[in-house]
């Protein structure tokens, strides 16, 4: 499950003598513990909105884990994400019924039109895409999530279509801002 | 006590064991791939299932404690149905190629696939086709054949206190490996093998070094000459079936002469010399620090071992001034092949190759470190673990067993029974009490046997204390003065003592570490499987060759001390401190490049 919600397009300053001060903040609020990593780990995110390597590498020394631990956990959780996320979180169902009703076709025509494969983020920051294992929505496969809108039967032939909608409210917002 | 059935016997055993250990100790028969001797049971495989009456499901042996009147069975209908379950969805994702495979001989998927009779694999998985990760000089990772048994992360994590490999992903997706499935040599990997070594299949293995060295041999414009390091000689065997212990030095010299190697010589006799060179640093050090009172860095570790040089290297550079300046004997060796026997012989040091035979895969990428060219060349061409030698050996079609026995040639074959314990645990400390109490006091070490019994064996930390009494002229300034020593092998247990040192400032004066459990006998490239009984086993027969030994103190080795008058003139001398020191420098862990 996806809980946070993507941040905006703005660059977070990630050099280390602003990264340290905060990061010791966190670690120290959970007493550097060991079953500290994932709250850590999640505070850490809240505040960037993804986790670059040098602040995983930062807790890893600071808690004393494994650098090959801290990224274990952060690539188990989907939740957790490496690289800074676009505006719009496109998740495509590859669970069996969605994949089976042509999730994978699904797929193919989204790397296509975002230009991204599973795990990137498009150069405008607008779109980040992944894949997930079932939504619970199986009788409306194949399933595709943007942010928290489910949308149900997708055709590859409607991507299009579907993301330039949110393309172009995208661009208006942040026109406004 | 607890009285269980197993298969309708009983058996007493120990309270609190589980079911694996108590079954296994009274001779039955169960399979396992998951679980690691010496570390907590992860209970991940369920290879090991186990009936247990009146239990709903079947129990994991492995992390199943016994209760008093548990009747177990470990060979039902049900039991063998679970068990080539385990093992068919393993196959399924597995990329097998059992004719190609390195492991091909010594499989444990393999063998339990056909102890469970599998004849087909009814799961039909369409895998990735995995990259195979080459990026460090010394391992190789093919996360194709990698059966998520987690052995390799348990012993990295837990063992040697290094974690370079974790579980990765998650589901399907899962990578045992670096952080993030990075190319290994792009994190804080020593190279130790002790992956490789706990590894039930071919998804991790030693960087072949057999090729370059038929190529070698093959060549007539090259003089090939081959070391063997004390380790090999108790181990080699276990290739041909040999019982774990036996030892095999003179059928060793036989079979490297069938290769075709034009000199056979022993890593024995650089060990006498970094017994003279180490010993004499250590003296130097302390009449710094106790006539001169100087600043000194002490205790002083030893070099042998290049794992434990590149941990320190990560984990500790604050103790790299305290690590002797010795090179290991590998690589002293290397140095003066290309030298001083070069010119011996009228050899061109370009047209000479020299390979080692080693128990380490840390051995192969010390051969690649850029301080290790002081010849002018590469010292040490190519590094074969005891397992390639076998491999070698079978290749060729020698007949290992029934070899006769040779000896090695000089002048690099000389060598004390003092050089042969650096395999063990507590070896390299041993030979170099029994040097220096000689040199400073002109007498032997008082102990029995010339064995310091609290440094051997299997404990993870061990210590002991020399006290000199009635020294000779040279060593006034040590009368009175009482040496305390200590070693660690496994790299956790050598960070324990670090740690234990810097908190409680225990006052020691020189510390062995070797990087592997039990010393260099238990090292990453020795053959499969190493546990405490073969390691036992190993160091046994390694002091049985000790006492074997017409000379068994370094500094009595006739060769060495033709090599001091011939070449090296003194001990730290100006010719030892170029081919035969060197110094190493922190390494980030986290910035490295592929
Ligand atoms: S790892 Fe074992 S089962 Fe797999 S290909 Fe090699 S020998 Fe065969
Ligand atoms: S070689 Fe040693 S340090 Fe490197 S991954 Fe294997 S066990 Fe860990
Ligand atoms: S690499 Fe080998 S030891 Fe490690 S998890 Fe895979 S099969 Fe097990
Ligand atoms: S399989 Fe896609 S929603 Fe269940
Ligand atoms: S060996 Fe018991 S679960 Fe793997």
């Amino acid at each position: 499950m996806c809980t946070t919600q993507p941040v905006s397009a703005r660059q977070p300053d990630l050099s280390e003598s602003s990264l340290i001060p905060v990061l010791d903040e966190i670690i120290d609020s959970y007493c550097g513990t060991r079953g500290a990593l994932i709250p850590v780990l999640q505070s850490v995110q809240n505040l960037l909105g993804f986790l670059p390597a040098p602040a995983l590498q930062y807790v890893s020394r600071e808690l004393n884990i494994p650098y090959s631990e801290v990224a274990g956990v952060v690539t188990f959780y989907s939740f957790f994400s490496t690289v800074p996320r676009g505006t719009y979180l496109v998740r495509v169902c590859l669970g069996t019924a969605c994949y089976v009703r042509g999730g994978k076709e699904v797929l193919e025509a989204l790397t296509k039109e975002l230009g991204i494969r599973v795990g990137e983020t498009s150069e405008d920051r607008l779109f980040s895409l992944e894949i997930g294992r079932c939504f619970g929505a199986c009788g409306l496969a194949p399933v595709v999530m943007v942010n928290n809108t489910v949308h149900q039967r997708v055709k590859p032939a409607k991507i299009h279509e579907l993301i330039e909608q949110y393309r172009s409210e995208g661009m208006q917002e942040r026109e406004v801002q | 006590m607890c009285n269980i059935t197993i298969n309708g016997i009983e058996v007493e055993a120990r309270d609190g064991i589980t079911i694996l250990t108590a079954a296994r100790e009274a001779g039955f028969t169960i399979p396992t791939l998951c679980f690691l001797e010496g570390t907590i049971p992860q209970g991940a495989c369920r290879a090991c299932v186990v009936e247990v009456e009146g239990a709903p499901s079947l129990a994991a042996s492995c992390c199943t404690p016994i209760r008093n009147d548990m009747v177990i069975r470990t060979n039902t209908k049900r039991v063998r149905d679970a068990r080539r379950t385990v093992v068919e969805l393993l196959l399924s994702e597995h990329e097998g190629d059992c004719q190609t495979c390195v492991r091909g001989s010594d499989c444990e998927l393999l063998l339990l696939a056909r102890n469970l009779g599998i004849r087909e694999i009814p799961f039909n998985t369409v895998n990735p086709v995995q990259q195979i990760d080459r990026s460090t000089p010394a391992l190789a990772r093919d996360p194709g054949k990698c059966i998520k048994c987690r052995r390799c992360e348990t012993v990295c994590a837990e063992v040697q206190h290094v974690g370079a490999i974790s579980a990765q992903y998650r589901g399907y997706d899962t990578v045992i490996g670096p952080a993030f499935a990075s190319p290994l040599a792009t994190v804080a990997c020593v190279q130790c093998g002790q992956c490789a070594a706990v590894c039930p299949t071919g998804a991790i293995t030693e960087i072949s070094h057999v090729q370059g060295v038929w190529n070698a041999l093959d060549d007539p414009k090259k003089h090939v000459v081959v070391q063997t390091a004390p380790a090999i000689r108790a181990a080699l065997g276990e290739c041909f079936s040999l019982e774990p212990g036996t030892l095999v030095t003179g059928k060793m010299v036989s079979a490297l002469r069938e290769l075709g190697f034009d000199a056979v010589f022993d890593t024995n006799f650089t060990a006498d010399l970094t017994i003279i060179e180490e010993g004499t640093e250590l003296l130097t050090r302390l009449k710094s620090a106790l006539v001169d009172k100087k600043e000194v860095a002490l205790p002083q570790y030893t070099s042998c071992s290049p794992g434990w040089i590149k941990y320190a290297e990560y984990f500790h550079p604050e103790i790299l001034p305290n690590i002797s300046t010795c090179k290991s004997p590998q690589q002293m060796f290397g140095a003066l092949a290309k030298t001083y026997y070069a010119q011996k012989i009228g050899v061109k040091p370009e047209a000479m190759t020299v390979v080692s035979v080693m128990p380490c895969t840390a051995k192969k990428f010390e051969c690649q470190r850029p301080e290790m060219d002081d010849s002018g060349y590469q010292d040490v061409d190519y590094v074969l673990t005891t397992r390639e030698l076998g491999d070698m050996i079978k290749m060729a079609g020698i007949d290992f067993i029934n070899l006769p026995d040779d000896t090695m040639d000089a002048p690099f074959g000389t060598s004390t029974g003092a050089a042969d314990i650096f395999a063990n645990t507590g070896g390299v400390m041993e030979a170099a009490l029994r040097t220096v109490h000689a040199l400073v006091t002109g007498r032997n070490l008082p102990a029995e046997d010339l064995h310091v019994r609290p440094l051997a064996g299997l404990e993870g930390i061990k210590s002991a204390e020399v006290t000199f009494t009635d020294t000779v002229e040279n060593w006034r300034f040590l009368e009175g003065v009482t040496a305390r020593v200590a070693v660690a092998h496994g790299l956790g247990n050598a960070s324990d003592l670090i740690t234990h040192i810097q908190e409680t400032g225990e006052v020691f004066h020189f510390i062995e570490v070797m990087t592997c459990p039990g010393g260099c006998i238990g090292g990453g490239g020795q053959p499969r499987f190493t546990t405490d009984e073969v390691r036992e086993a190993r160091i046994a027969a390694i002091y049985k060759e000790d006492e074997g030994k017409t000379y068994r103190q370094s500094h009595l080795n006739p060769a060495i001390t033709e090599m001091y008058e011939q070449f090296l003139k003194e001990p730290l001398g100006e010719t030892s401190h170029h081919l035969l020191h060197t110094g190493y420098t922190g390494k980030e862990l986290f910035t490295q490049e592929v």
